[in-house]
């Protein structure tokens, strides 16, 4: 069987239902992991993933092979050692990894036997957002059969090599995709980030070695692992490998998520995928790779979807999921809802997030409601210079939210003008 | 089964099997909490008492955690809760005015439960549904593209439920 190039989702099919162990198998499961277990020393593992270039898809991008190499080497025997999928998708605009967990589940449990393998970790959790109760019902089924099977438990495939996983049902805090934050939250503690170092390769959950992947990362293994690391290359169409699931949501014909090369550009994904802009509308600009990433506007819909091209374009591709605005939408509106986000989900850890953060929020509001004042604009460019570069703050959670508005400010001036020089808010007072 | 019970033996049971399963029985907090709320739709503090001591953990600290998260309830809800999505790609397509006419249907601003104890009603951040917006979480099932119509029929299906 030819291998597809659409790899991630060629076995998900809405309409049929995941596939059970058999049909997996039959559409080309479990050979990775036959190939993995029989046949490559763990450090074989870590150098294909390595060559493959596949870069962490939850949104910072970090190498996946290199992630792993910090992980000390004795085997899982030696010393505890946990893998962990963060399943936890709460950036807004973002439901890539739900589709993946609910259409192929056997494939992120494949791909978390391979890692596991490559690390020798005997111990894998998916740390699963509360709030996706089918993906729960289906990876629970999922990991029962493939225990059942001999894919997971004590000695796979008859090797020595012992590994089994749970779910861990969340309950909805968006701190928790942080991955030392999700470490906290598993220890049964309020969820908060943790100062690095340690890392977690080396001392995450309970102080044990940890490596935390995302559900898209970890379902691309078993297909870099089957075909290689050169046939992963060439699926990109620039410097990074693979596909990517890349979807829109917003006021396009057809919101949606498609498995395309990684570096597809913005315009193929909008106009070809999600049908264009539904009539009587127009694209002003977008946030590309969900909330927490910087808008760009229409002069980027042709710079490729990857790291380097979206960093250049003065964004990131952050988890690969665009959120449009329309031209009958108000932008200020729009970064009023998306700093009430990132207000509430706050931890509360660090001052100047947990302060600043509902400042912003108050200034957005006050602007949007027409009471706002020019000051309130400066006052708001000042805490994007104080929450936006990185260090400022513990964890990436207020740049991340500092993103939109940063780019906000300087793409919307006008808008944001027109709402304190009328005292009201121009668009939804129009006509 | 009133909140004024104690933790049934069961339940009793599979909070310290899912302890037993963790390095540290800390560890279950989260879902041991998740199980309670199961069982009585919210954690009253007797309950969150009980968890803490099976967990050997102190009160505080497990409530510190109980009121961390955004869906484990440390007060009373209804029968049903709906949790209408408050984030932006659902904002953009019409979630503000979704929740206007669910508040009027019901009598209830977002927060509260109905008088016959049948409908909470409560603001969420993004529910991963983006795609059909606006979405909204109805117990255990998403449901998307919502507008006025479906959520009558929603909201009349779910007042006839026990």
């Amino acid at each position: 069987m030819p291998p597809s190039d659409r790899p991630l989702t060629a076995m998900i099919d809405p309409a049929a239902g995941p596939p059970d162990c058999a049909a997996y198998e039959r559409g080309g499961g479990w050979q990775a992991t036959r190939k993995v277990i029989g046949t490559l020393a763990p450090a074989d593992v870590i150098d294909i993933v390595t060559r493959s270039k596949l870069r962490g898809r939850g949104g910072a991008g970090f190498g996946t092979g290199q992630k792993w190499s910090f992980v000390p080497r004795e085997p899982a025997s030696a010393r505890r050692k946990y893998l962990i999928a963060n399943a936890d998708e709460m950036e807004p605009g973002t439901f890539k990894d739900r589709w993946l967990m609910e259409g192929n589940p056997l494939q992120l449990v494949e791909g978390m036997i391979i890692a596991a393998y490559a690390v020798q970790a005997g111990h894998g959790i998916i740390f699963l957002r509360g709030e996706y109760h089918l993906a729960c019902a289906r990876l629970q089924q999922a990991i029962g059969e493939a225990r059942r099977q001999g894919w997971l438990g004590d000695n796979i495939l008859g090797s020595g090599f012992g590994f089994d996983i749970h779910v861990h049902s969340s309950a909805g805090r968006y701190i928790c995709g942080e991955e030392t934050a999700l470490l906290t939250a598993l220890e049964g503690r309020r969820a908060t980030p943790r100062s690095k170092p340690p890392f977690p390769q080396t001392g995450g959950l309970w102080g044990a070695p940890s490596v935390v992947n995302n559900v898209e990362t970890l379902s691309n293994l078993p297909h870099i692992i089957t075909n290689g690391a050169e046939w992963f290359l060439a699926l990109g169409r620039g410097e990074d490998g693979g596909t990517k699931i890349y979807g829109v949501s917003g006021r396009v014909r057809r919101p949606g998520a498609w498995e395309l090369p990684m570096g597809t550009p913005l315009r193929q994904i909008i106009e070809e995928c999600a049908g264009g802009m539904r009539p009587g509308y127009g694209l002003r600009a977008l946030l590309p790779g969900g909330a927490s990433t910087a808008f760009v506007d229409t002069t980027a819909l042709d710079v490729p979807m990857d790291y380097g091209a979206m960093e250049k374009a003065g964004s990131r591709l952050g988890t690969g999921m665009a959120i449009i605005l329309d031209d009958r939408t108000c932008p200020v509106g729009m970064l009023h809802n998306l700093e009430h986000f990132f207000a509430q989900e706050s931890c509360g850890w660090c001052t100047p997030c947990r302060d600043g953060l509902p400042w912003v929020e108050r200034l957005l509001a006050a602007i949007e409601a027409g009471t706002g004042t020019h000051e309130d604009i400066e006052q708001l460019g000042r805490h994007t210079r104080m929450l936006g570069p990185p260090g400022r703050t513990f964890c990436a959670h207020a740049p991340g939210a500092m993103a939109p508005l940063a780019s906000g400010l300087k793409l919307f001036a006008r808008d944001f003008a027109a709402h304190i020089a009328q005292g009201r808010c121009p668009l939804r007072h129009a006509a | 089964m009133s909140t004024a019970d104690p933790l049934p033996a069961a339940l009793r049971a599979d909070i310290v099997a899912l302890a037993g399963a963790e390095l540290h029985p800390r560890g279950a907090a989260v879902s041991a909490l998740r199980l309670v709320q199961e069982h009585f739709r919210w954690i009253s503090t007797a309950h969150l008492h009980e968890v803490a001591d099976l967990l050997g953990m102190s009160a505080d600290d497990l409530d510190g955690v109980a009121t961390y998260f955004n869906l484990l309830f440390r007060r009373p809800v209804g029968r049903h809760v709906i949790m209408l999505c408050d984030s932006v790609s659902c904002w953009m397509m019409g979630r503000d005015p979704l929740c206007a006419h669910l508040c009027r249907t019901l009598g209830i601003q977002p927060g509260e439960t109905t008088a016959d104890d049948a409908i909470t009603l409560l603001p969420t951040v993004c529910i991963g549904h983006c795609d059909h917006a606006p979405a909204m979480l109805v117990d255990d099932a998403l449901h998307g593209d919502v507008d006025t119509t479906t959520l009558d029929r929603l909201i009349a299906a779910l007042k006839e439920q026990p």
